[in-house]
């Protein structure tokens, strides 16, 4: 064990905050890939904690590593993305891909050489519905082939690997998808879009047009249907909402130091603003009871696929995801009202601009209306749980 | 029962093969039936064996083949019947 598996995973975590915090205006305002932070957090070797220890990881669990993104969401919300993201990947290996040697291997890899994994869902044609893929992937002998017009892969140039969807084979329907891994010597990358965006400029998510051919065994075992249902679409909701509980959060601390430094200089007079950081902080603890309840829901139903699968998981993790982001945007506008021009200005210890600019992805990754497109179906044959606690 | 089903199927399943090409045990989220298609067809099959599928029911596999259906089907509709 080296010495950094020696700490717990809040010192390291810490670590790496620090780091991404002393980058993150750069990274915003070059809209560049937080290198450092990344490279941090490869030194402490938060990359494969969501490993099984048997492969070289830690076995954290996703409450953990969601605490981790926001500690590091705290400091710079593009570099925690990135870590969220990466897990997110991860979460797929770990729970469709241990029965798999390849894969198997693969994740000792990402443990033994910190490996960064990323992304590519969204397609040219099909936007953000990543439960459809038009490209197909080809499968001839041992060797499978793709090629997908990627309108979107975060972070694509700076990942080690890259874990691609596409349909299962050139004559399946557009639902029928399996998701395959391919190295990064094992692909090309044409570069088709560019990121330059209002916020989250530093998950450099440029599109590109993807080639990559390698052994048909790195295709996961399981259709992309049972992946997305029973990993990535829970730990995208409950990881991302770390993210942004860490941007919320530190907009309030920014706010109550505000607050605070107005209180000190005229004891006895209620200082401007100190009931909107009340309002703030209701607001920031129904967002924290939100993420918390999601993530002990998916960490009682994980052992079971039936569950996983089920419309009230699936009800639940969507309204966890539309609560989170729509409510980060709340607790952000009360700070900025809060510290005023100090606030709105760049540059001071209360600046809000970064925070507000990045938290407006949030209804947007997987868009708001498409989720609760999704509820509304589910909802004409999912019965409300009526209990409180259960 | 299978041919009703079948029938709800080819109107709501939204499958872009004819559903006599699907066999009873094919797995027809593989076949191209989406998840808004599927809530569809729970409810055309509520309202036609007039039964209500609990939530514990409403998962991927109570709804993944056609024999699938039928079975979730039959256990309803027979559970119905005993408790009347």
């Amino acid at each position: 064990m080296n010495m950094s598996s020696s700490m717990s995973l809040a010192e390291r975590a810490g670590r790496v905050a620090a780091v991404a915090g002393a980058h993150a205006d750069d990274v915003d305002a070059k809209g560049r890939f937080p290198r450092e932070a990344v490279e941090a957090m490869a030194a402490e070797r938060l990359l494969s904690i969501q490993i099984p220890g048997a492969l070289g990881g830690e076995d954290a669990g996703l409450s953990e590593i969601a605490e981790i993104c926001s500690l590091i969401g705290q400091s710079c919300a593009a570099a925690a993305m990135v870590f969220a993201m990466h897990h997110i990947k991860l979460s797929s290996l770990v729970s469709h891909g241990i029965d798999s040697a390849w894969h198997r291997g693969f994740m000792q890899r990402v443990s033994e050489e910190q490996l960064l994994l990323a992304s590519a869902t969204t397609e040219g044609g099909i936007g953000g519905n990543l439960r459809n893929s038009i490209c197909a992937i080809e499968i001839s002998g041992e060797t499978c082939r793709l090629e997908k017009d990627a309108t979107v892969i975060s972070y694509g140039e700076y990942a080690d690997a890259i874990l691609i969807t596409s349909r299962a084979h050139a004559e399946a329907p557009s639902t029928d998808q399996v998701m395959t891994v391919f190295t990064r010597d094992q692909y090309t990358l044409e570069r088709t879009h560019k990121w330059d965006t209002l916020g989250m400029r530093g998950t450099c998510s440029d599109g590109y047009l993807f080639k990559g051919e390698a052994p048909a065994e790195q295709v996961l075992p399981k259709p992309f249907a049972e992946i997305a249902a029973q990993s990535m679409l829970a730990t995208s909701h409950l990881l991302w909402s770390g993210v942004w509980y860490g941007i919320a959060v530190n907009a309030v601390t920014r706010a109550q130091n505000f607050v605070r430094a107005a209180a000190r200089k005229s004891p006895g007079a209620p200082p401007p603003g100190a009931l909107r950081l009340a309002e703030a902080s209701n607001l920031l603890q129904l967002l924290k009871s939100n993420v918390v309840a999601g993530l002990k829901e998916f960490e009682a139903a994980k052992a079971d696929p039936d569950r996983l699968s089920s419309m009230g998981f699936a009800v639940a993790m969507n309204n966890i995801k539309i609560g989170s982001s729509e409510t980060i945007l709340t607790i952000i506008n009360h700070a900025m009202l809060i510290c005023g021009i100090m606030g709105y200005k760049n540059g001071t210890p209360f600046s809000l601009g970064r925070h507000l600019r990045d938290a407006h992805s949030a209804q947007l990754m997987i868009s708001n209306d498409r989720i609760l497109g999704n509820t509304s179906n589910l909802l004409l044959v999912h019965k409300q749980d009526t209990s409180l606690t259960g | 029962m299978k041919t009703k089903i079948r029938e709800l199927l080819g109107k709501h399943g939204g499958l872009p093969v004819a559903v006599d090409q699907v066999k009873d045990d094919a797995d027809l989220y593989t076949a191209g039936m989406s998840s808004f298609a599927s809530v569809q067809i729970m409810l055309a099959i509520e309202e036609a064996f007039d039964i209500e599928f609990p939530d514990t029911l409403l998962n991927r596999k109570s709804f993944q083949s056609i024999d699938a259906i039928a079975c979730t089907v039959e256990g309803l509709v027979g559970s119905a019947e005993a408790a009347e």
